[in-house]
């Protein structure tokens, strides 16, 4: 995956938890929480959505790395390097 | 077969921490022992009519959008939109007693203005209790020392009939205890009373429970009808499986129940030791509910509200009575009296008071019977000399008690509100045994839900050990 693709991955589970927010106006470097009301428990279904689409751990100390859709994807990008992006 | 997780009981609880499992692919069954789903908030059928048990409105009102509040965040969890819940608001609701009327709608400025009009000498306090209220974090999994909510009223309210008149709605619809209550439960509750407000679900809680019984098998739930838990049995401490009535054996990393705490404990196998903490706490409040069906509108028979919270004596007082009901107070709700598109087919009122589980338990067939339509008859009469006769436009009627309530959801004392002492992060003392549900101490349709996607969230999908099997 590209950094874009990357990014759309994470709008993709955004669009999923989220169904009544619009998505395609996100800005990446502001925060998630803010932009989008997100609280914890939104954090947590982020979190299982990656293992359950990518098999990703995400351990709880890094849950930090995904303030904003850039942390996101800074995170992210290592680990998803090598993979597709589901259609 | 193994699964992840067990959950027992298809209430609004159970049916929550089925779905959020089932979303992230763990294998999970429900099991209930009725052959109706709902538990506490289930429904009915007689004479062709469907009726709902529990709810008179679902509280905890928010529109649509306003994400963060517990309705917000219930529907995201549950991936529902707003509009799946087809929600109608509430007309005007009240609070009556002898010589004050309290109305309240969903916009809480009214509230403030009717108290200001009819206590002008105490709105100044009445608004420092709302101030500590809404900076209240009343949503916390950690258990906290019991505050008296008695005490905490009176330090900003001197006048003991305003003091009853806000306890009334909120011990009525969700006070485990009796007399008073712990105050995170008072603020719970006077936040989605109160500040939210009453909303209903067009179709009722039959629709509701649909709802969220497809949502829950098209993500690959698997739900158990007719199947009671006979033991729970655990090894040197950890949860090993349950043994269904019938003999069938189901086994699973982690047991959810929503049966009740103490309900729980008794079922497990080796037996546990219940401490006086335990069993002392078992709940005790429990209802009389009578239904009559009209051959018209309420509004027609001078019943305009949606609820009515009645007090016909100067003091409330919220404990078992020591006669089979207490008629001096009660729940008026007329289910008509909501927003909805259109008028609902027939007219309905249903009243609420509180009763004695341990009394109408020591009646035989015959004697309760007769109590039924005895005291069905002292309350409607108690009723009318503060509100309208209407006993000549009755087409159909129907009461349920203590008794009926413990013999469907198997709630000890047919304790609606479950235990007085809650169990707010769901441990036990068997590892990996949970309580949801009333007893978790998230009370109401919003509540319960939130109590099974809460313990759901922290004990399996967040938690470590979890992860690692």
């Amino acid at each position: 995956m590209n950094r874009e693709e990357v990014r759309q991955a994470v709008v993709d589970i955004l669009e999923d938890i989220a169904p009544d927010e619009d998505v395609s106006s996100i800005k990446d470097d502001i925060s998630l929480r803010e932009q989008m009301d997100l609280d914890s428990m939104d954090f947590l279904d982020i979190v299982m959505e990656l293992r359950k689409r990518f098999n990703i751990e995400v351990p709880e100390s890094d849950y930090q790395e995904l303030v904003s859709m850039a942390s996101c994807i800074k995170y992210l990008q290592p680990l998803l390097k090598d993979r597709q992006l589901a259609s | 077969m193994k699964y992840d997780v067990i959950v027992v009981g298809s209430g609004l609880s159970g049916l929550a921490a089925g779905i959020r499992l089932a979303m992230f692919d763990k294998r999970v069954v429900i099991v209930e022992k009725h052959t109706v789903v709902g538990g506490l908030n289930s429904y009915y059928t007689r004479k062709n009519r469907t009726i709902d048990v529990g709810l008179h409105a679902m509280t905890n009102y928010a529109p649509k959008g306003a994400r963060s509040t517990p309705l917000g965040k219930l529907l995201k969890q549950l991936r529902l939109s707003h509009d799946d819940f087809r929600l109608h608001e509430q007309e005007m609701s009240a609070i009556r007693f002898p010589d004050k009327c309290l109305h309240f709608t969903n916009d809480f400025e009214l509230f403030k203005q009717e108290i200001s009009e009819q206590f002008p000498d105490q709105i100044d306090g009445f608004m420092g209790l709302v101030k500590k209220i809404e900076s209240y974090d009343e949503l916390s999994l950690f258990t906290s020392e019991w505050t008296s909510s008695q005490d905490i009223l009176k330090s900003y309210i001197s006048n003991p009939i305003l003091i009853d008149m806000l306890f009334c709605p909120l011990m009525y619809y969700g006070n485990a205890s009796e007399r008073d209550m712990d105050f995170y439960q008072f603020v719970i509750m006077f936040k989605s009373i109160f500040i939210e407000g009453f909303a209903k679900p067009l179709g009722g809680m039959t629709y509701i429970l649909n709802l969220l019984v497809d949502k829950y098998k098209n993500l690959g739930g698997e739900l158990r009808m007719d199947s009671e838990v006979e033991s729970i049995t655990s090894k040197n401490g950890i949860f090993k499986g349950v043994n269904l009535v019938g003999g069938d054996q189901l086994t699973a990393d982690v047991l959810i129940s929503s049966m009740g705490r103490v309900e729980t404990l008794k079922c497990c196998n080796p037996p546990l030791e219940l401490d006086w903490e335990d069993s002392g706490s078992t709940g005790q409040v429990s209802f009389m509910e009578s239904l009559f069906a009209l051959d018209q509108e309420p509004k027609n028979l001078g019943y305009p509200n949606s609820i009515v919270f009645f007090c016909t004596e100067n003091q409330f007082r919220y404990e078992v009575p020591a006669e089979l009901i207490d008629v001096s107070s009660g729940v008026l709700c007329c289910p008509n009296n909501f927003k909805y598109p259109e008028n609902l087919s027939e007219g309905m009122i249903r009243l609420t008071n509180l009763a004695s589980f341990r009394l109408w338990n020591t009646l035989s067939r015959r004697e309760y019977i007769d109590a039924k339509k005895e005291w069905r008859a002292k309350a409607l009469e108690n009723l009318f000399t503060f509100f309208p006769d209407f006993r000549d436009s009755v087409v159909f009627l129907d009461s349920f008690t203590p008794k009926t309530i413990y013999k469907y959801t198997g709630h000890l004392n047919g304790a609606v509100y479950g235990s007085s002492k809650k169990a707010k992060d769901g441990t036990t003392p068997i590892r990996n045994l949970f309580i949801c549900g009333t007893d978790q101490g998230f009370l109401g349709i919003v509540g319960a839900t939130l109590s099974g996607i809460s313990m759901a969230n922290l004990h399996v999908l967040q938690s470590k050990s979890a992860q690692n099997r």
